[in-house]
């Protein structure tokens, strides 16, 4: 898709809502090195949410659709849980299908549109909350990847089943008391980055939110080495202040506190050799075409 | 509802797809679903009913096929890996269980590929959440469930316990009785479900090693003819390709709220899907020559089957013949839309109405004795379970006892 394809037709530009006419307007579509920070001085392609006041998913979400490198030609596909109450508002799109079955409707949706647009690179994107990724959907998450599906999977970890009203799950903490486990959590967090590791991934990151400059960064990687080369993973804590027993205020507190040394959740990245090359390649040309970019434009003033 | 409609001579628009007559990679050409049936000359061949469902794919123009093993339908879905090998689909791969393949399969349909695979027995349990998904997200999947019996005790049997579970899914239901019925279900059943004021689901069965593992003689269009293509921008909802504008769509998500909204959007959906099914008579009528095939139904004792009890049941008519008992035959071939004012009107006159089937709660007769008046007139019966064999000596033993005449012992 092109920016012209939401271009409003005139004798019904009146009638239509101003949230697309925004979009319209000074949405990122098409725009090369789009990035956090265009949020603020565009229109961003989440409209609203209705999750919790400060919860950090929100911003999660905010800071990943403003950092795909190519969101007119992405499908997201979601699972159950509190993003699928963000979708809805999302002006790329998305499936919700089931719960947990998310990484099997990616790899049937990045085949289909492979063979549909062999000329084209779409992106796909899975976001869904630990429940879907680690627990009823693992099967189908690791089976993905041992495949090499060409898609990134972000996982929103917020360490437990948030919009059921915060049951154990596996990528909890061990002893953290919830609901269903009324005596501690009895077993490790699970060690998923390792495991899509191990299962195939070329490209796998664990960090917080907390800085947008990295949210980006770890996005775009992650895109860019499921073009080329194979499944990649994403792994982002987003914290559920209402049911850890914070404030609202407090959810970037959080993870700033998790993300210091000896925390769960200091950024780490496994990156193969493969798609490190092509990540250094993309540096450089990225670079290479910013310099050229402000070479003309210094000719230009002179 | 279930109005009376005469299309029999009415042939359906099946396709104005821009690529009629054009050719694929295949070298075969792009037909009209009425032209590959109705005027190409057809040649009888000996096939399995798993040969007989790779013959189909070879014709229609498949996008994406997802495959995993489980008997009876095991071959079938290998067969189609050869063919793709062959290059006749886009897309073939082996997914890791029932659930993760109807995902996948929906992921493709998603994308705007026509989608084809198959399915058995607890097979079509484990699958079973994705089914009314389907029919919800208005996908036009084909699955073939080659019927067998549901665990446990572990049984591969064919029994057709699961098509009761699949009525209520959204998806049209059709029941093939023969090697030919599975043929042409699967190409006319591709077209039906992909009208766009019907584009939902299909579920085309026949019954497990009955069809799928004998051999049969069925007449087949050449093999340079194919189904013209899915059109995925003929689908009522955007297709997920991003090649539509993308809009937000509602203000709060619906799950979210408890008021009138909320419940008249969901109801009203439920509904839309209902109508879909209903919608599909007027296309499946023409191509399907009727949703029912009737026999002297005139008659005052009557059989309604559907599958491969329609085929026991013809030969118990013709021994009753012989012993000068005149028994009328009345096949059903769809399911969902069920037949009901074609029943009705075939069982009027009839004061004694048998319905044979393989499986042990009997759901065809009571599908029937739900919508016909007088309904003590249906006989839930003979019905055999578990991968026993209906002999047609069984349906006319019972029929003979039902109506009091003397009869042979068949057991000991």
């Amino acid at each position: 898709m092109s920016k012209e394809k939401i271009q409003i037709c005139e004798d019904l530009a009146d009638i239509m809502p101003p949230e697309y006419q925004e979009l319209v307007a000074t949405a990122t579509f098409g725009k090369q090195d789009r990035g956090w920070k265009d949020i603020g001085s565009s229109k961003e392609l989440i409209e609203q949410h209705s999750l919790c006041a400060g919860c950090p998913e929100s911003i999660a979400f905010r800071y990943i659709l403003a950092s795909l490198p190519n969101p007119e030609d992405t499908v997201f596909v979601g699972s159950t849980g509190c993003t699928s109450l963000v979708f809805p508002h999302v002006a790329v799109h998305n499936i919700h299908s089931l719960f947990g079955n998310q990484n099997a409707i990616a790899s049937g949706l990045k085949r289909t549109l492979a063979s549909r647009f062999p000329d084209v690179e779409k992106d796909v994107v899975v976001l869904a909350g630990d429940g879907a990724t680690v627990d009823i959907g693992l099967d189908m998450t690791m089976q993905s990847w041992f495949r090499l599906e060409k898609f990134t999977t972000i996982c929103f970890d917020n360490e437990l089943y948030a919009n059921t009203g915060g049951q154990e799950s596996g990528l909890m903490q061990k002893g953290f008391v919830a609901k269903m486990a009324p005596k501690g959590k009895n077993f490790e967090k699970v060690r998923l980055a390792e495991i899509a590791r191990e299962a195939g991934c070329a490209y796998v990151a664990v960090l917080t939110v907390s800085k947008p400059n990295r949210v980006e960064q770890v996005i775009k990687n992650a895109i860019y080495v499921a073009r080329e080369i194979g499944p990649t993973f994403v792994q982002l804590y987003t914290p559920c202040i209402l049911e850890i027993g914070k404030q609202s205020m407090e959810g970037l507190d959080e993870m700033k506190d998790s993300e210091t040394i000896g925390g769960r959740f200091v950024q780490k990245e496994y990156i193969t050799e493969e798609a490190q090359k092509l990540l250094d390649s993309i540096k450089e040309e990225t670079k290479a075409r910013k310099k050229a970019a402000k070479e003309a434009k210094k000719t230009v003033n002179a | 509802m279930n109005k009376t409609v005469e299309l029999t001579n009415k042939r359906i628009i099946a396709s104005s797809h821009e690529k009629l007559g054009q050719k694929n990679r295949m070298d075969q050409t792009y037909t009209d679903v009425n032209d590959i049936f109705y005027k190409a000359e057809q040649t009888p061949s000996f096939l399995t009913g798993s040969e007989v469902i790779r013959e189909a794919i070879k014709r229609a123009s498949v996008g994406t096929s997802v495959a995993y093993p489980i008997t009876p339908q095991s071959e079938a879905a290998a067969l189609i890996g050869e063919i793709y090998a062959e290059g006749y689909l886009d897309e073939y791969f082996r997914g890791e269980s029932e659930f993760a393949v109807m995902g996948q399969c929906a992921g493709a349909a998603f994308g705007g590929h026509r989608v084809f695979t198959t399915t058995a027995g607890p097979g079509t349990l484990r699958a079973m959440e994705n089914f009314p998904m389907w029919a919800g997200a208005r996908l036009p999947i084909q699955v073939c469930v080659t019927c067998r019996g549901i665990n446990s005790p572990l049984s591969i049997q064919p029994d057709t316990l699961e098509m009761y579970y699949l009525l209520e899914t959204g998806m049209l239901v059709w029941h093939a009785e023969t090697a030919q019925d599975l043929f042409d279900f699967i190409l006319k059943g591709f077209i039906v479900a992909e009208q766009p004021d019907v584009h939902i689901p299909i579920a085309v069965c026949c019954d497990g090693f009955f069809v799928t593992h004998t051999k049969d003689t069925v007449e087949l269009p050449p093999l340079d003819l194919t189904l013209t293509p899915y059109d995925p921008y003929r689908n009522p909802q955007p297709v997920m390709d991003m090649e539509t504008s993308p809009f937000r769509m509602m203000r709060d998500p619906f799950v979210m709220k408890s008021n009138y909204i909320s419940y008249a959007t969901h109801a009203s959906w439920q509904q839309e899907i209902r109508s879909a099914v209903e919608r599909s008579r007027k296309h499946t009528i023409p191509l399907l020559d009727g949703l029912i095939d009737e026999m002297n139904t005139d008659r005052e004792i009557l059989i309604v089957a559907s599958g491969t009890a329609v085929s026991q049941s013809r030969e118990a008519i013709r021994l009753l013949e012989e012993d000068g008992v005149k028994v009328g035959l009345v096949k059903i071939k769809t399911i969902r839309p069920f037949p009901t004012e074609e029943i009705k009107r075939v069982t009027k006159n009839a004061k004694h109405i048998f319905v044979p089937e393989f499986n042990v709660v009997g759901w065809l007769a009571r599908e029937i004795k739900s919508i016909i008046p007088d309904n003590e007139r249906v006989y839930e019966g003979p019905h055999v379970c578990g991968g026993m064999t209906l002999p047609c000596e069984v349906i006319v033993e019972q029929i003979k006892i039902h109506l009091g005449m003397e009869t042979e012992k068949l057991r000991m």
